[in-house]
């Protein structure tokens, strides 16, 4: 494809501003459209969980980009603008309010949404899950109550979400209880040895942990609220504020029903490439190709940014590759877990530095290869993984 | 609000009021002054906002902690006397008219 005049992004998370910024980088000086179905303009996500929901900072300051940022890049961001469809012969995309617009390059940055779980009561009032920040604000809302009426909160689900919500609510004096339906927490993702340290960090936080959890219902009130957790054993147990952190799913509709090809995801090649010449994806909403013909699905700020990167870099026609070595973290009271790699197929564990002076890592192997590497409160050690991890070129 | 100048790593000066309570990265990123990521949002967990506080004032500001210390070490740009990560920095009122260096790169 030649230069495009018209490029429009689809997802103002992210992905969808570092696509149009990296365009800019790369001295594309064309039209960029960066659709938002959100009120406000791109935001951090990651602190919503943490910093922002223990009360710690302002929602003003997740903000990544201010209006006259953006417009001093040639950027226009439109919110609360929801596309509805895509018109792949036209090269339209339609809007939720009845309008179109046209594009020589269309990027989808949509994003994933919460998985939510299909048993009575799901629909009650205070069982909510985190993906958004009206997600973040109505759960601060509920945690409020919680703390001032001293009612319990329920977690369902021990994976980031789930955990790094339960580690806030108790810095609030929160009652919080965690089901986890796996034997161990983190258990796609973390070693063994680690999963048992995080389920007693927990508990030794007073977190009430209950792994292997059976859950039956969500019972809700007269007044529509959800009071309480019913397990398959028969207890019942109270709360005012249920977090349903199981998950979540690519937003491939708009994709699919264009007729793109999508598993569990908008299917990319390593160069952001949807199936279709003209339209590109990043981030969450991707299904990326990889050299062993599989498909990966990373839920991550950098696979974001770099699949931004990448989609922009083809839109302009050039390959960009993306292969680095996936990282994540997350943030529990006072702990600071980094990941470096893809744990997946690891069948031998080693442990470096002392688990209990809480600094320390966790090396995942498969033979002799390394896969990945966990760090608690060990940046240098991450850091020094990562490099490792690239250069083998996992 | 409390004056900071960015000085971008090809010497673009820029200067901005940045809210008191807020760090040098969120006031930088709001602002699209260039050569500064916080892809973390500011949790110091990528090391994506190095930038080189002002030698002269750096003592006015409280040291980093370790896992800071860490970050740094393996920064993309070499690291300084001066370097700390912008999303460890608080602003506020003493720190009117700081000068804040940003690196060539990031990553």
């Amino acid at each position: 494809m030649t230069s495009p005049d018209k490029v429009v992004i689809v997802g103002a998370g992210q992905a969808g501003l570092q696509t149009a910024e990296a365009l800019r980088g790369m001295g594309y000086a064309g039209a960029i459209t960066l659709l938002g179905a959100e009120r406000c303009g791109p935001y951090h996500r990651p602190p919503l969980s943490k910093s922002w929901l223990a009360g710690e900072i302002a929602a003003e300051q997740l903000a990544m980009r201010s209006p006259d940022a953006l417009e001093r890049k040639g950027i226009a961001l439109r919110t609360d603008a929801q596309a509805i469809g895509i018109d792949i012969g036209k090269r339209l995309v339609r809007l939720a309010d009845g309008g179109a617009l046209s594009y020589d390059a269309l990027v989808l940055a949509t994003g994933a949404s919460p998985r939510m779980l299909d048993i009575p009561g799901r629909d009650a009032t205070g069982v909510l899950a985190l993906r958004s920040m009206e997600d973040a604000q109505a759960i601060a809302q509920r945690m409020a109550l919680c703390a001032e009426s001293n009612r319990p909160m329920v977690v369902v689900g021990g994976g980031f979400i789930g955990l790094e919500v339960a580690a806030t609510a108790r810095k609030k004096r929160i009652a919080v209880t965690v089901l986890e339906a796996a034997p161990r927490l983190l258990g796609r993702v973390l070693a063994p040895t680690l999963s048992e340290w995080y389920a007693q960090l927990h508990r030794w936080h007073g977190v009430n942990l209950v792994l292997n959890a059976r859950i039956a219902a969500f019972e809700t009130g007269a007044d529509g609220q959800v009071c309480g957790v019913q397990m398959n054993d028969g207890t019942l147990l109270p709360a005012g504020l249920v977090i349903v952190g199981v998950g979540v799913q690519a937003n491939d509709g708009l994709a699919r029903a264009a007729g793109l090809a999508c598993d569990r995801g908008i299917v990319v090649d390593a160069c952001a490439r949807t199936s279709n010449p003209y339209i590109f994806a990043a981030g969450d909403c991707t299904a990326r190709s990889t050299s062993e013909g599989t498909l990966l699905r990373l839920e991550s700020v950098q696979n974001a940014v770099e699949q931004g990167k990448s989609a922009a870099a083809a839109v302009m026609g050039q390959e960009r590759p993306f292969a680095a070595a996936p990282w994540f973290w997350s943030d529990q009271y006072d702990i600071k877990l980094q990941i470096a790699g893809l744990s997946t197929g690891a069948d031998r564990w080693e442990t470096r530095g002392e688990p209990d002076s809480g600094s320390f890592s966790v090396y995942h192997y498969c033979g002799d290869r390394l896969l990945a590497v966990d760090s608690i409160n060990d940046a240098r050690e991450h850091l020094q993984a990562r490099k490792r991890l690239d250069g083998e070129g996992t | 609000m409390t004056t900071i100048t960015y000085v971008e790593a090809h010497g673009q000066a820029v200067t901005v009021d940045v809210a008191d309570g807020w760090s040098l990265m969120q006031g930088a990123v709001a602002n699209g002054v260039e050569g500064i990521l916080g892809e973390c949002g500011g949790s110091c967990a990528c090391a994506t906002c190095h930038c080189y506080v002002d030698e002269a004032r750096i003592g006015e500001l409280p040291p980093p902690a370790n896992n800071e210390l860490d970050m740094l070490e393996d920064a993309a740009a070499p690291r300084r006397s001066n370097s700390r990560l912008a999303c460890q920095v608080k602003v506020h009122s003493a720190m009117a008219g700081l000068i804040v260096h940003l690196p060539d790169r990031q990553q």
